[in-house]
């Protein structure tokens, strides 16, 4: 049986010589992750279904990232549940305010995720670290809840596409709009229960937040999970970061895939997706005058050192238009502290930005950059959907680091080309 | 088990935000959530929901978040069953791990209609329209799942 490199993870972790798409498997898992708004479900279900002890407290890890710094009394009291459940089964990877980063720029920098293995998170954007060669997918609370107390999980065995890219990306142009340029190509649903694999001579081009961000947001695309092949920089990544002994795996040549996209990276342009869907995308040779009110820079899809040095590089020298509130998230504390030191937050300040504590807030419409009725966001996140960053009526225009921050910059959505 | 409910219809691409936005996630309890069940789709469905209701989606329904909040609202609002013509994975998983009956289907339903759903045989009629229409049944490992009541308690079975 020829395999895909997701289904070699999956079988591995099986038991199993191979398995075939469509089979449903029993799994060892290798990391289970929540956050202060999926943990707290997980808790109350392991609670009620009498567990005792997980089934690896170095296996587990809980990172209290989206409503924290507690917005409201509701959020601490969730997390306090979180803390005091982490503190009682003696969780080794609790991330509290201080030491805690956006969970998916955060479990791979501290080395947590390596090439092989499997992860769950109780959050959609787990497939980030496929980036990294692993096969990780995001689950439900329940799912999370049995994989803390059993380190297993059930997995319908994907089916699979595959992305060869080519050449390398213009100036301007970064991993998100490639992903967007594939989601805007193939629909919120083109991916649907699949993996996306990515493989051709292109790989190597691309940095390794550039296939974070890609991986990312396999989910948009209704994937199961993103995979990239294991290659010199995942090596150098993992070596230094981790202590974890990765496992290399990758596809059989003989294996199967639903469909073949090849994807010229020189060929591709900045990309914009407009309201309400992350597959509208328009690039500027289509795009009309969009003001906007707001701009997020971070999140785990583009809150990475390169993001904050990408958006520097426009902001620097340079004022933000008075009428956009420009807020910007350096993903986690270690980003926080590089960027401070390479100069970057004054760039951002000087330019009249607001710096931020890591925190997924504004992303999901939690806190920190809420949208009133009517207005309008670019921001670098994920999700374009209605009412995700405040007032159902108001818009999330997703795009990179680069197109945001020159947005920031003119008050309409503008091509960084151009500035 | 059969049951007959009452239609309430949306279109394609339900996601999870609309189905219980993340600004009320400060909290896990579901009658608090259930409060805002749809809210910034049909602010409408939490006064008119019925205990028994069916509520009829298109295609990628609950596409989006893995909050396990989304298919835990729509059940606590009294909801007996999702039909949708494909479902996003990870909803997908989180009903079936929850208890929350869902069905993927594409036949033509409308907002209102009476449904007569046969989980045993795979069978939909719409008793308003006075059609019939067919789904596959689960494969046994999530039939066990369904059957112990959720993933926690079919452990034992399924390892």
């Amino acid at each position: 049986m020829q395999m895909t490199m997701s289904q070699k993870i999956l079988a591995a972790h099986a038991g199993k010589e191979s398995v075939s798409p469509g089979e449903l498997v029993m799994a060892d898992l290798d990391m289970v992750l929540a956050n202060d708004i999926t943990a707290p479900v997980a808790i109350n279900e392991y609670r009620k279904a009498g567990a005792s002890c997980v089934f690896d407290c170095r296996k587990i890890a809980l990172v209290m990232d989206h409503f924290t710094p507690n917005k409201d009394i509701k959020a601490a009291e969730q997390t306090k549940k979180v803390r005091e459940f982490a503190a009682e089964k003696k969780i080794e990877n609790f991330f509290d305010v201080g030491s805690m980063g956006i969970e998916h720029a955060l479990l791979p920098e501290r080395g947590l995720v390596v090439a092989g293995d499997l992860v769950i998170g109780a959050d959609s954007h787990t497939c980030t670290y496929g980036a990294l060669g692993a096969f990780s997918t995001g689950v439900g609370s329940t799912d999370m809840a049995v994989g803390m107390a059993h380190g297993k999980a059930w997995f319908k065995v994907p089916r699979a596409m595959k992305f060869n890219l080519r050449g390398s990306l213009p100036q301007w142009v970064s991993g998100k709009d490639v992903i967007l340029h594939i989601i805007g190509k193939i629909g919120v649903d083109g991916a649907l229960y699949k993996s996306m694999e990515f493989s051709g001579p292109g790989v190597a081009s691309l940095s390794m937040d550039d296939r974070l961000c890609i991986c990312n947001m396999a989910i948009e695309a209704g994937a199961k999970n993103g995979i990239f092949p294991v290659d010199e920089q995942t090596r150098k990544y993992m070596s230094e970061h981790s202590q974890k002994t990765p496992v290399e795996f990758s596809a059989d040549p003989g294996a199967e895939y639903d469909q073949v996209m090849d994807i010229d990276l020189s060929s591709l342009q900045s990309t914009v997706a407009f309201p309400h869907l992350p597959s509208n995308t328009r690039t500027f040779a289509d795009m009309p005058v969009v003001p906007i009110d707001q701009v997020v820079i971070g999140s785990c899809t583009n809150g990475r050192l390169s993001d904050m040095q990408a958006a520097a590089r426009i902001l620097k020298g340079r004022k933000v238009n008075p009428r956009v509130r420009t807020i910007i998230f350096p993903a986690t504390q270690k980003i926080y502290l590089e960027a401070l030191r390479q100069g970057l937050l004054e760039i951002f300040i000087e330019a009249g930005a607001a710096v931020s504590t890591p925190t997924c807030g504004p992303c999901l419409g939690g806190h920190m950059g809420i949208l009133a009725k009517g207005e309008r966001a670019v921001a670098t996140t994920n999700r374009n959907f209605v009412g995700r960053m405040g007032h159902p009526e108001s818009e999330v225009y997703l795009s990179s680091p680069e197109v945001a921050a020159a947005s920031a910059v003119t008050g309409v959505i503008t091509d960084p080309a151009t500035l | 088990m059969k049951i007959t409910g009452t239609v309430i219809r949306y279109g394609d691409n339900v996601d999870t935000d609309v189905i219980i936005p993340a600004r009320y996630l400060n909290t896990s309890n579901p009658k608090e959530l259930a409060a805002h069940c749809m809210e910034d789709l049909d602010p409408t469905f939490v006064k008119r929901v019925k205990a028994g209701d069916i509520m009829v989606g298109g295609n990628n329904f609950g596409c989006g978040s893995s909050r396990e909040h989304a298919p835990i609202v729509i059940k606590e609002s009294g909801i007996a069953c999702v039909v949708a013509k494909s479902f996003a994975r990870i909803f997908y998983r989180n009903a079936i791990n929850i208890g929350l009956a869902i069905v993927e289907f594409s036949g033509d339903i409308d907002e209102g209609d009476k449904l007569e759903i046969d989980f045993d045989n795979g069978v939909i009629r719409n008793l308003s329209k006075n059609t019939r229409g067919e789904f596959p049944p689960f494969p046994e490992f999530l039939q066990k799942i369904i059957s112990k009541g959720g993933l926690f308690p079919a452990m034992e079975a399924l390892t």
